[in-house]
C-alpha cells in the first residue's frame, strides 16, 4: 500500500513536470495555426480551423525564409569551422611532438575557465577594424572561434585514447603526418565529431547577442535575430509570430530527438571540464 | 629532419592559435584597453581618462550595480529552487521509475530551446490582455489578475523572468546529476539497506557526500549560465519596467549601443571579476564542506 502510494506521488510529480515542458510548445505550435482574431478569443489547445496557410505567409512575407536560409549558412559554415580547425590541433595535440606544446594547449582551452562577459564589445570593435562589421564571414569567425576550445579539449582527450597500433603502421608504409590525421584518425573519432557538431549547431543556431551586436542587415539575419525583428514591427502579429518561431524551433527539435545520445554524452563531458 | 618535423607539426595549430590570438587575445586584452579610455567607438581620437571609469562603475553607478543585484536575484532563485527541482527529479529518475527515457528526453527539452524562443512563447504566455496564464487564472476565479502585466508590473517583472529562465535552465542540472547519481555503485545502498538504513539516511550518507562534486559543477554552471543572462530579458522586457529587469550584460550593451564603449569595457572588467571570485569562493566553500563530511 505505501510502495503504491509512493509511486503515485512519483510519477504524479514527475508528469506535472512533463506537462510544464510541453505545454509552452503545444500552447505555441497551436497560436501558429490560428487565424489573428481566433488567437484572441479561442483560448483551446486546439484550433478550429487549422491554419497552414500562416507558415506559407511566415516564410514568404515575414521573411523567415530568408532567416532561415542565413541560419543554415551560418550553422553549417560554423560548424565545418570548428570541426576542421579543432580537430587538427586535437590531433597534435594528442600525438605529436612540438616546442611548447602543454602550454599551447592550456592557452587554447583557457577561455574554457576565464570568464569574459561582454566580450562582444571588442570583438564589435575587431571586426570593425577587419572591415567584417555587418557579414557573413565575420560572424562565422566569431561563431568558430567560440566552439575551438571545448572541441579542442574534447577530441584530445578523444585521440589520446585510440590506439596507435593504426597510426604506427600507416607511418611505416610512409604515409604523412596529414593524411594519418585524415585518413585513420578522424575516421576513428566518428563519435567524438558527432557530439562536437550536434553541440555546436545547436549553440549557433540558437544565438542571438552576436548577430544582434554584429549585423545591420536584414538580409543577412539568422532566424533568432529575425524573430526578434518580426517581433518589433508586427507586435500583435502572434500568429505569423508563432509560425516563425515553431520554423526556428523545428529543426532544434528534430535533431534533438535524433541525436539525444550525442547531446547528454556532450553534458556530462563538458561538466566534467569544470 | 626530427626538428623540422617538430616545426612542421606546429602547422597543425596554427589554424587554432591563429584564430586563437585573433578573436580571443586581441579582444581580451582590448577590453583592458578601452576600459582606459572615453570612446565612442567610431572617431578616430580616444580619450584618455585613467581610471576614471572604474572610479565611476564602481562609486558611481547605482544602475550598473542593481543591475547586478537583479542578475544575483535570478541565480539566487536558480541556485535553490531550479537546482531543488532538478535533484529531486533526478533522484526521482534514478530510483528506476519506467520510461526513464521519456522523462530523460522530455526534461532537457527546455534546454534546446532557443533563449529568443522562449522569451517570445512565454511573453504570449504572460500577455495581459490575450495570455493563457491570466485567462487561465481568471477561469479560476481569480479576478485579480484580469488584464494583469506580469511583465510591466515592478513586483512581478524579475521574477517573472526568472521562472522562465528556471523553466528554461533545471534540465541542465537534471541531466548532469543524473549522470552523477547513475555513477554511485548500487551495491552501497544494498548494503546500508540491509544494516536497516532508511532512505532518508540512505541519501544523507552516500548520495549526498559521493555528489559534492557534482553539486559544485551544477552551482558554478548555474552562476555563470545566470548571472550572464541577456537573450531572456532582451527578449521579454528589455530592462523594463523602470529598468527594473536589467542585469549586467543589458547594461553593457547599452552603454555600448549609445556609443560608450570604454565605459561599457569598464563595466566588462568589473563584472568578470565578479563572477571570478563567486565561482572560486563555490569552488572553495564547497571543498570545506566536501572535508567536514
Amino acid at each position: 500500500m505505501n510502495r503504491i502510494m509512493t509511486n503515485t506521488i512519483v510519477y504524479f510529480v514527475l508528469i506535472l513536470v512533463v506537462i510544464t515542458c510541453l505545454f509552452p510548445v503545444a500552447w505555441m505550435f497551436s497560436s501558429s495555426l490560428k487565424s489573428q482574431s481566433e488567437v484572441f478569443t479561442n483560448m483551446s489547445l486546439v484550433p478550429e480551423h487549422a491554419k497552414w496557410s500562416n507558415y506559407i505567409a511566415a516564410w514568404t512575407k515575414a521573411n523567415f525564409g530568408t532567416y532561415f536560409f542565413n541560419s543554415i549558412i551560418y550553422t553549417v559554415f560554423g560548424v565545418l569551422g570548428v570541426v576542421f580547425i579543432a580537430s587538427l590541433a586535437a590531433y597534435a595535440f594528442a600525438r605529436l611532438q612540438f616546442p611548447l606544446k602543454n602550454v599551447l594547449f592550456l592557452l587554447l582551452i583557457s577561455t574554457l575557465l576565464i570568464p569574459l562577459p561582454g566580450a562582444f564589445v571588442p570583438l564589435y570593435v575587431l571586426l570593425q577594424k577587419l572591415r567584417l562589421l555587418d557579414t557573413r564571414l565575420g560572424l562565422i569567425l566569431c561563431y568558430i572561434n567560440g566552439g575551438l576550445a571545448f572541441a579542442i579539449f574534447l577530441l584530445r582527450s578523444f585521440f589520446q585514447q585510440l590506439p596507435k597500433e593504426l597510426e604506427e603502421a600507416a607511418m611505416m608504409d610512409g604515409a604523412s603526418r596529414f593524411s594519418i590525421y585524415w585518413r585513420i584518425a578522424m575516421p576513428l573519432a566518428r563519435p567524438a565529431l558527432a557530439t562536437i557538431v550536434i553541440f555546436n549547431a545547436l549553440n549557433i543556431w540558437n544565438e542571438f547577442l552576436l548577430a544582434l551586436v554584429m549585423l545591420q542587415d536584414k538580409a543577412k539575419m539568422p532566424i533568432q535575430r529575425g524573430l526578434m525583428v518580426f517581433q518589433g514591427t508586427h507586435i500583435t502579429d502572434y500568429p505569423l509570430l508563432m509560425a516563425g518561431i515553431t520554423i526556428a524551433t523545428v529543426p532544434v527539435v528534430a535533431v534533438y530527438l535524433l541525436m539525444q545520445k550525442h547531446i547528454i554524452k556532450g553534458i556530462t563531458a563538458g561538466a566534467l571540464k569544470g | 629532419m626530427h626538428n623540422r618535423s617538430r616545426i612542421s607539426n606546429l602547422l597543425f595549430i596554427l589554424p587554432a592559435l591563429a584564430m586563437f590570438c585573433v578573436f580571443s587575445v586581441y579582444p581580451f586584452v582590448k577590453t583592458f584597453q578601452l576600459s582606459a579610455f572615453q570612446w565612442d567607438g567610431v572617431s578616430k581620437s580616444m580619450q584618455f581618462v585613467g581610471l576614471n571609469n572604474y572610479k565611476d562603475v564602481l562609486f558611481n553607478n547605482p544602475n550598473f550595480w542593481y543591475s547586478m543585484g537583479a542578475a544575483g536575484y535570478i541565480t539566487l532563485l536558480a541556485l535553490i529552487i531550479q537546482n531543488a527541482l532538478a535533484l529531486l527529479l533526478a533522484v526521482l529518475v534514478d530510483r528506476g521509475v519506467k520510461a526513464q527515457n521519456f522523462f530523460r528526453t522530455t526534461f532537457f527539452l527546455p534546454p534546446v530551446l532557443s533563449f529568443i524562443v522562449v522569451a517570445l512563447v512565454w511573453k504570449w504566455i504572460y500577455d495581459p490582455n490575450y495570455g493563457i496564464l491570466n485567462f487561465g487564472l481568471t477561469g479560476l476565479g481569480m479576478i485579480q489578475f484580469q488584464g494583469f502585466g506580469w511583465l510591466s508590473e515592478a513586483k512581478t517583472a524579475l521574477t517573472g523572468v526568472a521562472v522562465v529562465h528556471m523553466w528554461k535552465g533545471f534540465g541542465w542540472g537534471f541531466i548532469i546529476l543524473l549522470a552523477g547519481l547513475q555513477g554511485i555503485p548500487r551495491e552501497l545502498y544494498e548494503s546500508a539497506s540491509i544494516d536497516g538504513a532508511s532512505v532518508w539516511q540512505q541519501f544523507k550518507r552516500i548520495t549526498v557526500p559521493l555528489m559534492i562534486p557534482t553539486f559544485v559543477v551544477v552551482s558554478i554552471l548555474t552562476i555563470l549560465g545566470s548571472m550572464q543572462i541577456f537573450d531572456l530579458i532582451y527578449g521579454m522586457t528589455r530592462g523594463g519596467p523602470a529598468g527594473l529587469t536589467h542585469v549586467p550584460i543589458t547594461r553593457i550593451y547599452e552603454y555600448m549601443n549609445n556609443g560608450e564603449f570604454g565605459y561599457a569595457t569598464t563595466m566588462a572588467v568589473v563584472f568578470g571579476l565578479v563572477l571570478l571570485i563567486v565561482s572560486l569562493v563555490q569552488i572553495n566553500v564547497s571543498r570545506r564542506a566536501s572535508q567536514k563530511i
